[in-house]
C-alpha cells in the first residue's frame, strides 16, 4: 500500500486529477462573464440612454439589446451550471472509486494477515476502519488537487490585482497571512492530535460493541448489564471531553481566522486613510482594494479550510495504513494464487525438519519436531493439552508458517504452496469450527469455491451489464470474478449429474451423523426455486397418510385436517379466515384485519363488530390474568395475546368504553380489538369466545375472501387445497395437511413418527434432507447446535476428499456415543488417504497406524501403538521403580 | 370445555381450594386439555416428570411396579391430581397411572406449578399442608405396620 495519501492519489488517479483540474479551469470564463454580464447590463442598457447599444459589432435597438444581454446571462449560467454539474459527477466518480479501491485494499490485507494477528486486532476496529475512517479521504481525493487550483488561482489573481493598484496596499492585505500561517497550523496541530484520539476511542467503542455481540450470553447470565452500562458510559464520557475540547480549540481557530480577517480592513482604513490625506493615493484605489480584499477572504478561508482537511486526512490514511501491515503479512499470491506444480500426496513423503514455533510471548510452541511419514498414513498426535498438538495441527494444515525448520511434501515446500493449491489436496478440522451465514449447502460446499467455474445462470441476457460491472470493478483495481458465477468445483470430486452430487451430500451428511437433524429441518422447510417438481411427490405422500391416519382411529384423532369447508379448531382464526399461507408480504397473519380486503370481507359479512367484541372479551381476560405478573415473565411469551408493554393501553381502552359502546373507540384503539381474536385457537385457548355459530361465520368470510379477491392480490396468498402442493407452507404442513391436535398426549411424537414411516415407505426421506439443505444456519451458524456446527464442518472437509485431512480435536464437543460413530466414519471415508488428528483423548489412538505423542512442543514417543503404548508403560514402570 | 369450567373444576380441588379465582385462571390458562382412552398410561414410573395432570372426567389405576409385578397402590377418579410429587422434588414417577375409563386431564406443565408455588406464597403453604397431610398419613401407616410386624415378631416369638 502507498505510503501517504498523496501517493495513493497520484499513482491511481493522476489522469482523472488532470481532467478535473482541465474542468476546473473551463469553468473559469463562463463565471467570469456572468459576473460581468449584469454589469454590461446595469450600465450600458439600462443607465446610458444614448446607445450606442453594440452587440457582437451589430448596432441593434435598446430593448433588444437588453434582451439579448439577458439571454446571454441565462445561457452562461447555465452553461457553468452544466460543467460545475459534470464536475461535481465526475469528481464523485474519481473520489468513489478510489475509496472502492482502498476498501479492497485494505480488505485484501485483512486476508493476508496472519493468523496470530487476529489476536491482536479486534474485528469491530477493523469494520470502523475499513467502512466509516475511509469515508471521510474518499471525499478528500475529488478535492485533493482541484480545490488547491481553484482557490489558490482567484487568490493569485486578485492579489496581482490589488498590487497594482498599490503595492503597499498589496502589503497590506497579505501582511497577516505569515501570522496566520504559522499559528494556525499549530492550534490545528493540537486539533489533530484530538482528533487521532477520538478516531482511536471510537475504534474501542466499535470494539465494545462487537464483544458485547459476542458475549451477550455471558452478560445476561452474569447479570453484568449494569457493569456493561458503566463500561460504555465510560467511553463514552471520554469522547465526549476530547470533542469538548476540539470544539474549544477547533472555534479558536476559528475566531483567529475571523479577527485576523478583519484586521485588513482596520489596516486599510488607518493606513489606506493616512495615504489618501496626505494625496499620495486616490480615494477610488483604496475602495477598489477594500473590495478586493473582501473577495480575498473566500478563497483564502477555502484554502485554510482545505490546509486543515488535508492534514486530518493524511494522518487518518497512515493511521489506517500502519494497521493493516502487520509483519509477516503473506504474499498475495500465497492467498489467491496457484501453484505451477501441485505434489502428489499419495506415495510421497511428508517431511517435518526441525520444526519450532513461537508464540507472542517469544516461547517455543513447537521445538525442534523431525516427522518422516510415508503417505498415506493415519497419524494420532497425542500429549497433554499445551503439548503443542494444536499448533503442529495448525501447521500441518499451512495455516501457520513456522518460525524455524519446514514442512515439505514430495520435496515441495508447504507453506511455499498457495492456499487454493493446497486446499485442493489437504483440508482441516478444528475444535472450534465456524460456519458461513447461508444454508446448510452453502457450508457443506465451501471447500469447493477456490475459483469460479463457469459463468452465472443466464449470463448471455445479463452480458451488457457484466461487462459494465467488470469494467467499473478493473476501473477501481478490484476483483473481477463474479460473485454469482458457479464458483463449486463438483468435477474436483468427480460429482457431475444433479443426482450423483445430492446423494454424495446426503452421504456424507449420513456418515456425520447429521442427516436426521437437516431431515427435521427439511420437514419445517419450504420447496427451494428450481426444485417444484418434488411437489408431486411430496403430494403423493399427503394421500398416503391421509390413509394412514384413516386406517387407525387413534391416529386420526392426533391430526384435525384443513377442510375447506370446516372450521379447524386447532389453527388460529386468521389461519381459518385466510386458509393458506401468505406468499410475499401483502397479508401478514399478525395483522391480517388491518388489509383492506379482509376487511371489506369483514365488514360486507358484518363480523367486524362481533370480532371487536371478542376482541374485548379477550383483553378483559388478558388484563385480569396477566396484570400482576412481572413485565418479563416468560407467560407473556407463551400465552399472552397481548406484550406486558401493551398491557396498560389496552387497560385505558377497557377503561374507555363498555362492551356494547365499542364505537365510542378511537379508530386506532378499535383496531388493536379487532386484531386480538385473530390469534385465538378454539381447542387451545378455551375460552369459550369462537362458539360454533361466530365459526360457521368465519368459514363464511373464509370463502366469500377468496371469490372476491382482486385479481392483484391472487398472487399474495397460497390457499390450502386438498390436491395441490402449498409452496408457501413447510413440507411437514404440506404432508399432514392438517393441524397437530391440541390435547392429544404425545401427539408431537406419534405424528412425527407417522410421517417418517410414510415418507420412508415412499423413499422421500431424502427428498426432505435435500430441502433441509436449503435452510438458513443463521450469522457464524448460530440456528446449529455447537455438536451440529462440529458435524457440518466435518461433513464440509470430508465432502471435498482431501488427500490429506488434519483435525484437532474435531470430535470432542459430540456426546460419547456420536464420538465413537464418527471417528469411525471419518477414518473408514478417509481409507487410503491420510488423516492427522490431533486427540483430546488418547485411548482412541489404537485406530491409527502411527502415534506421535508431544510434551512440551517436543516429539517424545513415535511408532505404532504398540511400540508406543510399550515405551510408555515401561517409563512408567522405570518411573515407579525409580 | 372452557376456561370457566376449569376454573370450577380446579377449586374443586383441596390443593387450590384457597387460591384466589384470578390465580387458578392463569392456571387453568396456560395448562392443556389432554385426554386419555382407557388402557393409556397417563405417566410411567421412572420417568421424568414434567407435568401434573388433574382429573376432570374418568378414572385411573394408580400402579406400582414391584420385583413380584404390578400391583394397584389406589385409584383415582374425578378432582384427583397426579403427578406432582415427580415435578415439586425432580424425582423420576413414583408410579404407573393407566387410565380405566375415557379420561379427561388438565396438564399442569412444570413451570406453570413451580411458578404458582414460587410467586404466590400462600399457594405454596396449602401445597405444604398438603403435603405436610400426606406425610403424617404416610407416617402413621408406617407406624401401624412396623407396629403389625412388632406384634407378629412377638407372637412368633
Amino acid at each position: 500500500m502507498e505510503p501517504s495519501i498523496f501517493r495513493f492519489i497520484l499513482k491511481y488517479s493522476w489522469r482523472q486529477q488532470l481532467l478535473i483540474l482541465a474542468l476546473t479551469i473551463l469553468s473559469f470564463p463562463p463565471l467570469y462573464y456572468s459576473l460581468e454580464l449584469p454589469k454590461l447590463i446595469i450600465n450600458k442598457a439600462l443607465g446610458d440612454p444614448d446607445g450606442p447599444w453594440i452587440l457582437f459589432g451589430w448596432d441593434v435597438e435598446r430593448t433588444r439589446y437588453l434582451f439579448a444581454l439577458c439571454g446571454l446571462f441565462l445561457l452562461l449560467v447555465l452553461i457553468g451550471g452544466l460543467l460545475k454539474y459534470v464536475l461535481n459527477v465526475y469528481a464523485g466518480i474519481v473520489a468513489e472509486r478510489m475509496l472502492r479501491r482502498l476498501r479492497y485494499q485494505l480488505y485484501e490485507h485483512v486476508l493476508r494477515f496472519p493468523l496470530s494477528h487476529f489476536r491482536k486486532v479486534s474485528q469491530g476496529e477493523l469494520v470502523q476502519m475499513i467502512n466509516a475512517e475511509t469515508e471521510a479521504l474518499g471525499g478528500f481525493v475529488g478535492d485533493a488537487i482541484a480545490v488547491p487550483a481553484f482557490q489558490g488561482g482567484t487568490l493569485l489573481t486578485i492579489l496581482v490585482f490589488v498590487f497594482v493598484q498599490d503595492p503597499i496596499l498589496g502589503l497590506a492585505a497579505i501582511v497577516l497571512y505569515p501570522v496566520q500561517i504559522y499559528l494556525i497550523p499549530k492550534l490545528q496541530r493540537q486539533v489533530n492530535e484530538l482528533a487521532k484520539q477520538r478516531v482511536r476511542q471510537v475504534r474501542r467503542n466499535a470494539e465494545r460493541i462487537g464483544e458485547t455481540c459476542s458475549t451477550i450470553r455471558e452478560i445476561h447470565a452474569h447479570g453484568t448489564a449494569r457493569y456493561e452500562l458503566a463500561r460504555f458510559s465510560e467511553q463514552l464520557g471520554t469522547i465526549f471531553w476530547i470533542r469538548f475540547a476540539i470544539y474549544k480549540k477547533k472555534f479558536m481557530i476559528k475566531f483567529l481566522n475571523n479577527f485576523i480577517a478583519q484586521l485588513g480592513p482596520f489596516l486599510f482604513f488607518s493606513i489606506g486613510g493616512y495615504l489618501v490625506i496626505r494625496g499620495d493615493i486616490t480615494l477610488g484605489s483604496l475602495v477598489a482594494v477594500v473590495a478586493a480584499h473582501k473577495d480575498l477572504s473566500a478563497p483564502w478561508r477555502e484554502l485554510l479550510t482545505y490546509y486543515q482537511t488535508l492534514y486530518d486526512v493524511r494522518v487518518k490514511y497512515e493511521q489506517t495504513v500502519s494497521q493493516f501491515l502487520p509483519p509477516n503479512l503473506q504474499p498475495v499470491e500465497r492467498v489467491v494464487g496457484e501453484a505451477e506444480r501441485i505434489p502428489s500426496f499419495s506415495g510421497a513423503v511428508l517431511k517435518v525438519t526441525d520444526l519450532g514455533l513461537k508464540d507472542d510471548s517469544g516461547e517455543h510452541a513447537l521445538e525442534g519436531i523431525d516427522l518422516e511419514i510415508a503417505l498415506p498414513a493415519h497419524v494420532a498426535l497425542v500429549g497433554p493439552a499445551g503439548s503443542g498438538r494444536e499448533e503442529l495441527t495448525l501447521v500441518l494444515a499451512g495455516l501457520v508458517t513456522p518460525s524455524g525448520g519446514k514442512v515439505t511434501i514430495d520435496g515441495v515446500v508447504l507453506h511455499d504452496l498457495p492456499e487454493p493449491s493446497l486446499a485442493r489436496k489437504l483440508a482441516y478440522v478444528s475444535n472450534q469450527p465456524t460456519l458461513l451465514t447461508g444454508t446448510l449447502a452453502d457450508n457443506l460446499l465451501y471447500g469447493l469455491k477456490q475459483r469460479p467455474v463457469a459463468p452465472p445462470p443466464g449470463a448471455e441476457a445479463s452480458r451488457a451489464r457484466r461487462l459494465r460491472e467488470r469494467r467499473e470493478a478493473l476501473a477501481s483495481g478490484n476483483s473481477a470474478d463474479e460473485a454469482d458465477a458457479e464458483w463449486v468445483d463438483w468435477e474436483a470430486v468427480g460429482l457431475r449429474s444433479p443426482q450423483e452430487r445430492l446423494s454424495a451430500m446426503i452421504r456424507v451428511l449420513r456418515a456425520v451423523a447429521l442427516a436426521e437433524d437437516v431431515y427435521a429441518f427439511g420437514l419445517r422447510g419450504v420447496l427451494p426455486p428450481g426444485r417444484e417438481e418434488l411437489a408431486s411427490l411430496l403430494l403423493e405422500a399427503r394421500r398416503a397418510m391421509r390413509e394412514r391416519l384413516a386406517s387407525d382411529e387413534r391416529l386420526a384423532r392426533l391430526v384435525e385436517p384443513f377442510d375447506p369447508d370446516r372450521y379447524n379448531t386447532n389453527a388460529t382464526v386468521a389461519e381459518n379466515l385466510l386458509f393458506g399461507r401468505p406468499l410475499g408480504n401483502v397479508f401478514d397473519l399478525e395483522h391480517l384485519p388491518s388489509h383492506p380486503h379482509v376487511r371489506s370481507v369483514l365488514a360486507e359479512l358484518g363480523l367486524v363488530d362481533d370480532l371487536m367484541r371478542v376482541g374485548y372479551r379477550l383483553a378483559e381476560t388478558m388484563v385480569e390474568l396477566f396484570s400482576d405478573l412481572p413485565r418479563d415473565h416468560e407467560y407473556y411469551r407463551r400465552f399472552a395475546f397481548i406484550a406486558p408493554e401493551d398491557l396498560p393501553e389496552f387497560k385505558r381502552i377497557l377503561g374507555r368504553a363498555s362492551i356494547d359502546r365499542l364505537q365510542r373507540l378511537k379508530p386506532n384503539e378499535r383496531e388493536r380489538l379487532l386484531e386480538l381474536p385473530f390469534k385465538l385457537v378454539v381447542a387451545r385457548h378455551r375460552l369459550g369466545l369462537v362458539d360454533e355459530t361466530l365459526q360457521a361465520r368465519i368459514l363464511r368470510a373464509r370463502r366469500r375472501f377468496r371469490q372476491t379477491l382482486p385479481p392483484g392480490l391472487v398472487g399474495a396468498v397460497a390457499f390450502f387445497d386438498p390436491e395441490r402442493y402449498n409452496p408457501a407452507a413447510s413440507v411437514q404442513e404440506n404432508v399432514l395437511f392438517g393441524k397437530i391436535a391440541y390435547g392429544q398426549p404425545q401427539a408431537h411424537q406419534k405424528v412425527a413418527a407417522v410421517l417418517a414411516e410414510v415418507l420412508e415407505e415412499r423413499g422421500l426421506v431424502d427428498v426432505v434432507i435435500e430441502i433441509g439443505l436449503h435452510a438458513e444456519c443463521g450469522v457464524g451458524g448460530s440456528r446449529l447446535s455447537l455438536p451440529q456446527r462440529q458435524k457440518l464442518a466435518i461433513a464440509r472437509e470430508l465432502f471435498r476428499r482431501p488427500e490429506i485431512l488434519v483435525l484437532h480435536e474435531a470430535t470432542a464437543v459430540l456426546d460419547a456415543a456420536e464420538r465413537e460413530t464418527v471417528r469411525t466414519a471419518i477414518l473408514r471415508a478417509m481409507r487410503g488417504r491420510s488423516v492427522i488428528w490431533s486427540l483430546e483423548d488418547p485411548s482412541a489412538a489404537h485406530l491409527f497406524d502411527r502415534v506421535v505423542v508431544l510434551e512440551r512442543g517436543r516429539v517424545v514417543a513415535q511408532g505404532t501403538f504398540g511400540e508406543v503404548a510399550k515405551r510408555a508403560s515401561a517409563a512408567t514402570a522405570l518411573e515407579a521403580a525409580g | 370445555m372452557t376456561l370457566r369450567r376449569d376454573v370450577e373444576a380446579l377449586r374443586a380441588i383441596p390443593l387450590f381450594a384457597k387460591v384466589e379465582p384470578a390465580r387458578l385462571k392463569l392456571l387453568a390458562f396456560t395448562s392443556e386439555h389432554v385426554d386419555f382412552e382407557p388402557g393409556e398410561v397417563i405417566c410411567r414410573q421412572g420417568e421424568p416428570g414434567d407435568a401434573a395432570y388433574i382429573l376432570l372426567e374418568g378414572t385411573a389405576d394408580v400402579l406400582v411396579e414391584t420385583p413380584e409385578g404390578r400391583v394397584k397402590v389406589a385409584s383415582l377418579g374425578k378432582n384427583d391430581i397426579v403427578g406432582e410429587i415427580a415435578i415439586l422434588c425432580g424425582v423420576p414417577r413414583t408410579a404407573t397411572v393407566v387410565a380405566t375409563s375415557r379420561v379427561h386431564t388438565l396438564k399442569i406443565d412444570k413451570d406453570g406449578f413451580l411458578n404458582l408455588v414460587t410467586q404466590f406464597p400462600h399457594v405454596a403453604v396449602e401445597v405444604m399442608q398438603e403435603l405436610a397431610a400426606r406425610l403424617h398419613h404416610t407416617t402413621q401407616r408406617l407406624t401401624e405396620i412396623s407396629l403389625q410386624i412388632d406384634t407378629k415378631k412377638t407372637t412368633r416369638e
